[in-house]
C-alpha cells in the first residue's frame, strides 16, 4: 500500500482548509455558482437531483482497511449509510450537504485519502487493474508507474483547465482488466527483450456520445519517459482540443481530426524539445515509490489446499462461489476474492452500506493482510486470501450479502446511477438493470450462460460503459418519453471493441423481453462452450436482430 | 492598468496604477510608452514605424495564437498579455509556461481578462507574473490567491525541477 509521506500530508491537508475557505466564499454569496462550480469539481464535488455527491479518489482502486473504514464512517455520519462504487474505481457519496463537505474531506485527509480532480476538466483517478501486484497473469506491477502518474497529475497547473475530462489508465498483464483501450490515455507496461520497461502509449480511447478505442501511438517508449511523452500528449491537447463544444471536446476528437499520424507527430515534436528534461523519472524515484508496493509477507503453501478441495466436493453452492468469484494469485495457496456487489434487484450495482464496509475492512485485516480493491465492473476485492481460509470467509461474506456467485456473469451488470440521482442522465438506468436481474434471477440459468457482461447507461455520457459490454444497453429520452437501445458485440480489454445497434430501440418494459430473445438465440446458435461474445462474432447480428423484432412484431400484433 | 497584481522580486502587491494601458483602438502613429497592442497591429506597427522603440510596447496573444510567433522579439520585448475569456480556457497556462522555458522570456507576462484569485497560484507557477484582475473583483483580495500553500509534485516554470528530484525525507 502507498503510505503518504510529508509532502502528501501537507497537499492534502493545505486542500481542505483551501477548500473550506472556498465553501465559505460561496455560502455568504462572494463566490457566485458559476465561479464556484470548477472548483467544487476539482474537489469531487457534484451537484444532482436531490443533492450534493462527492465523489471521493481511490488511487488505481486501492484501499487499507483503515480508509475502508473511514468511508464507511462518511456514508454513516454524512450520508444514507451507503456508498455507491464506480467504474474510475472511486467511490461517491449521493446525499451531501455543502456545508459539511469539508470536515469530509479532513476526515479523509487524516486518513491519507481525497477528492481532488475527481471530477471537472482535469487529469482524473489514475486506473489499473483490481488485481495489480497478485495477478498470476502480471508482467509487471503498475501501481509504482500508476502512483507516479497521481502525483504528476495532481494539481499540475498547467493541466487544470483541459477542454476536457482526461482519463488515464495502465494495465500490465496478459488479460487487460483495466478497460485500458476506453481511456483518453491507454498505457500498457511490459518489459522489452532486455528485460527493460517499456510503455506502449495509446492515446484517443474514450466512450461518451462518440464511443472511439484509442490508437497506437508510440511504442518502446522507455519508463523514465512517461512522464514527459504524457505532458508532451497533454500540451498538444490543451493548446489544439476543441473548447466551443463540449461533445467535440475530449482528444479522441483531435486525434480523430489530425488523424492519428499528423497527432502522433505533434506529440513528438514536442516531446523531443522536453524528453531530456528534470521531468524525466530517476530510478532512485522509481525504487522510491516502488517501497510502498513491496509483496507482504506471504506465507510458504502448496499450491492445492485440500481442505477447501473437499469443501468444494462436499458444498456444491461453495464450489461454485469458487469457481465465479475468485482469481488465481501469482503465490502458492492464495487467491483473489471477489465480493459481488451484485446480490440481485433490490440492490443498485455498486452500493455498498457502512456496516458491509467496515465488515469488509476487518476481514481484510483478518484474512488478509488490510487491503481492499475496487473493480472497474464495481464490484470489491480482497486480493491476497488463502485457499484454507475460503470456506470461513464464504460463510462470512455469505451473511454479509457480498457473496453472489455472479462475477462475470449477465446480472454482474456495469449501471451508471442515472437518472435517479444524476442530473445529466435522460433516463432511469437503475429500474432497468432491476428489471433485468429480477427477469434473469437463476444461478443455474445465469451459469448455463456463462461469461456475458451487461452495461447499461441512463444517457450518452456512457458513464456505464454500455459501448463496450458484449450486450449494452443506453437510455435515451424521445420527447419526454424514456427508451431503451440496445447494442451488442461490444467488448473490453485488449480485443475491445464497440458494440453495434441491433435496432430501434424499447419502452423500459419490453427490455427484459428483448434481452431475452437475444440469450435464447445465443442459447440456439452457440457451438459447444463458446461465450456469447463469440457466437456474436461468428454469426454477425442479423440472427439476433430477426427474432428480438420478429417475435415483437408477433407480440403486438 | 486598474485593480492589477504585480510580483516584483516574489513580492506579489495589488495597485490601481499599474503603467500599462491596453490600446482599443490601434493607430500606429499615434504610440505612446506603455500600451499593449495586439500581434496583428504590433506587426503592421512594426512594418510602419520601423524605427520606434519595442521595448516600450507589450503585445497581446489571443488563446490560439501560437507563442513562438514572439520568438524573434522575445528579449526586447518588456511585456507580454496573455487572454482568459473565460477562467476555464487554459489554453494561457500552457503558452505561458512555453514563453517562459523555450523561448526564454524574461519580461513581465501578464494574464487579463476572466482572471480570478483561485486561479492565480497555477498561473504563478506557468510563469505569469502580473495579473489584471477581473473588473468586479478586488485585486487586494485576490492577493490571497498567492499566499497559500502551493506545493506541486510535477515541475512548473518557477519549480523547474519536479519534487522528486528534491525530495528531502
Amino acid at each position: 500500500m502507498y503510505k503518504y509521506d510529508q509532502y502528501d500530508h501537507a497537499l492534502v491537508q493545505a486542500r481542505v482548509q483551501q477548500f473550506r475557505d472556498q465553501v465559505e466564499r460561496r455560502l455568504s454569496g462572494e463566490l457566485s455558482e458559476e465561479e464556484f462550480l470548477p472548483l467544487r469539481l476539482q474537489n469531487g464535488l457534484y451537484l444532482q437531483k436531490q443533492a450534493y455527491m462527492l465523489r471521493v479518489a481511490i488511487p488505481y482502486g486501492t484501499l487499507s482497511s483503515n480508509q475502508l473504514r473511514t468511508l464507511s464512517q462518511i456514508a454513516n455520519k454524512y450520508d444514507k449509510n451507503y456508498g455507491h462504487f464506480t467504474t474510475r474505481q472511486n467511490i461517491q457519496f449521493n446525499w451531501i450537504k455543502l456545508e459539511e463537505v469539508p470536515d469530509i474531506l479532513q476526515l479523509l485527509a487524516n486518513n491519507e485519502m481525497h477528492a481532488i480532480q475527481t471530477s471537472g476538466n482535469c487529469v482524473r483517478n489514475i486506473t489499473t487493474e483490481a488485481f495489480a501486484g497478485v495477478a498470476s497473469d502480471e508482467l509487471i506491477d503498475p501501481r509504482p508507474l500508476a502512483e507516479i502518474l497521481r502525483q504528476w497529475s495532481t494539481v499540475n497547473p498547467e493541466f487544470l483547465y483541459l477542454p476536457r475530462k482526461f482519463k488515464i489508465a495502465i494495465s500490465s498483464s496478459e488479460y487487460d482488466r483495466a478497460a485500458v483501450r476506453s481511456h483518453d490515455i491507454g498505457l500498457y507496461l511490459y518489459r522489452d527483450e532486455y528485460e527493460e520497461m517499456r510503455l506502449k502509449v495509446m492515446v484517443g480511447g474514450g466512450l461518451g456520445r462518440t464511443p472511439i478505442l484509442n490508437q497506437l501511438v508510440r511504442e518502446d517508449l522507455p519508463w523514465q519517459h512517461l512522464l514527459t511523452y504524457v505532458e508532451a500528449v497533454l500540451r498538444v491537447y490543451n493548446r489544439y482540443g476543441r473548447r466551443d463544444n463540449k461533445y467535440k471536446a475530449r482528444i479522441k476528437i483531435l486525434v480523430k481530426t489530425l488523424g492519428v499520424d499528423a497527432f502522433s507527430q505533434e506529440v513528438e515534436q514536442e516531446w523531443e524539445q522536453i524528453r531530456d528534461s528534470f521531468a524525466e523519472l530517476t530510478l532512485a524515484e522509481y525504487q522510491r515509490v516502488s517501497a510502498n508496493f513491496t509483496p507482504p509477507a506471504y506465507k510458504k503453501l502448496d499450491a492445492i489446499d485440500l481442505v477447501c478441495g473437499s469443501w468444494m466436493a462436499r458444498d456444491n453452492a461453495f464450489s461454485t462461489w469458487v469457481q465465479n468469484n475468485t482469481r488465481s494469485h501469482k503465490v502458492d495457496g492464495y487467491v483473489s476474492v471477489i465480493l459481488s456487489t451484485k446480490p440481485g434487484p433490490y440492490v443498485p450495482p455498486g452500493d455498498v452500506t457502512n456496516k458491509q464496509m467496515s465488515a469488509v475492512a476487518d476481514l481484510a485485516e483478518q484474512f488478509g493482510f488490510g487491503e481492499i480493491r475496487v473493480t472497474h465492473e464495481q464490484n470489491l476485492v480482497l486480493p491476497d486470501i488463502r485457499k484454507s481460509d475460503l470456506y470461513t470467509l464464504w460463510k462470512i461474506l455469505d451473511d454479509l450479502n457480498l457473496a453472489t456467485p455472479n462475477i462475470g456473469l449477465l446480472t454482474d451488470v456495469i449501471v451508471c446511477p442515472g437518472g435517479d440521482y444524476c442530473s445529466l442522465a435522460s433516463t432511469r438506468s437503475l429500474p432497468v438493470s432491476r428489471e433485468i436481474q429480477q427477469r434473469f434471477d437463476k444461478l443455474d440459468f445465469l451459469h448455463e450462460l456463462g461469461e456475458l457482461s451487461l452495461n447499461i447507461s441512463g444517457c450518452v455520457n456512457a458513464c456505464g460503459h454500455h459501448h463496450i459490454g458484449n450486450i449494452g444497453i443506453l437510455g435515451v429520452d424521445k420527447k419526454g418519453e424514456e427508451f431503451f437501445q440496445i447494442t451488442i458485440g461490444g467488448v473490453q480489454g485488449k480485443n475491445s471493441a464497440i458494440g453495434k445497434v441491433i435496432g430501434p430501440a424499447f419502452k423500459a418494459d419490453e427490455v427484459p423481453n428483448a434481452i431475452d430473445r437475444l440469450l435464447s438465440t445465443y442459447l440456439d446458435y452457440r457451438e459447444q462452450e463458446e461465450p456469447f461474445i463469440e457466437t456474436v462474432h461468428r454469426i454477425g447480428l442479423l440472427p439476433f436482430k430477426e427474432r428480438v423484432y420478429k417475435s415483437a412484431v408477433k407480440e403486438s400484433a | 492598468m486598474e485593480n492589477t497584481i504585480v510580483i516584483v522580486d516574489g513580492v506579489a502587491t495589488a495597485t490601481n496604477d499599474d503603467p500599462w494601458n491596453s490600446v482599443s483602438l490601434y493607430n500606429s502613429s499615434n504610440l505612446a510608452a506603455y500600451e499593449i497592442i495586439s500581434f496583428v497591429n504590433w506587426q503592421e506597427h512594426l512594418d510602419s514605424q520601423p524605427s520606434q522603440d519595442p521595448s516600450k510596447l507589450g503585445v497581446s496573444l489571443q488563446p490560439d495564437d501560437d507563442p513562438a510567433v514572439l520568438a524573434p522579439w522575445i528579449s526586447t520585448l518588456p511585456l507580454i498579455v496573455l487572454e482568459f475569456p473565460s477562467f476555464r480556457d487554459g489554453r494561457a497556462y500552457t503558452q505561458a509556461a512555453l514563453l517562459r522555458t523555450r523561448y526564454g522570456f524574461k519580461g513581465d507576462l501578464r494574464a487579463v481578462g476572466d482572471v480570478l484569485r483561485d486561479q492565480l497560484a497555477a498561473m504563478r507557477h506557468c510563469g505569469f507574473s502580473s495579473f489584471n484582475v477581473r473588473k468586479d473583483k478586488s485585486a487586494a483580495d485576490a492577493l490571497k490567491g498567492l499566499t497559500g500553500f502551493d506545493m506541486i509534485y510535477a515541475r512548473s516554470v518557477t519549480n523547474p525541477e519536479p519534487l522528486f528530484r528534491n525530495r528531502i525525507l
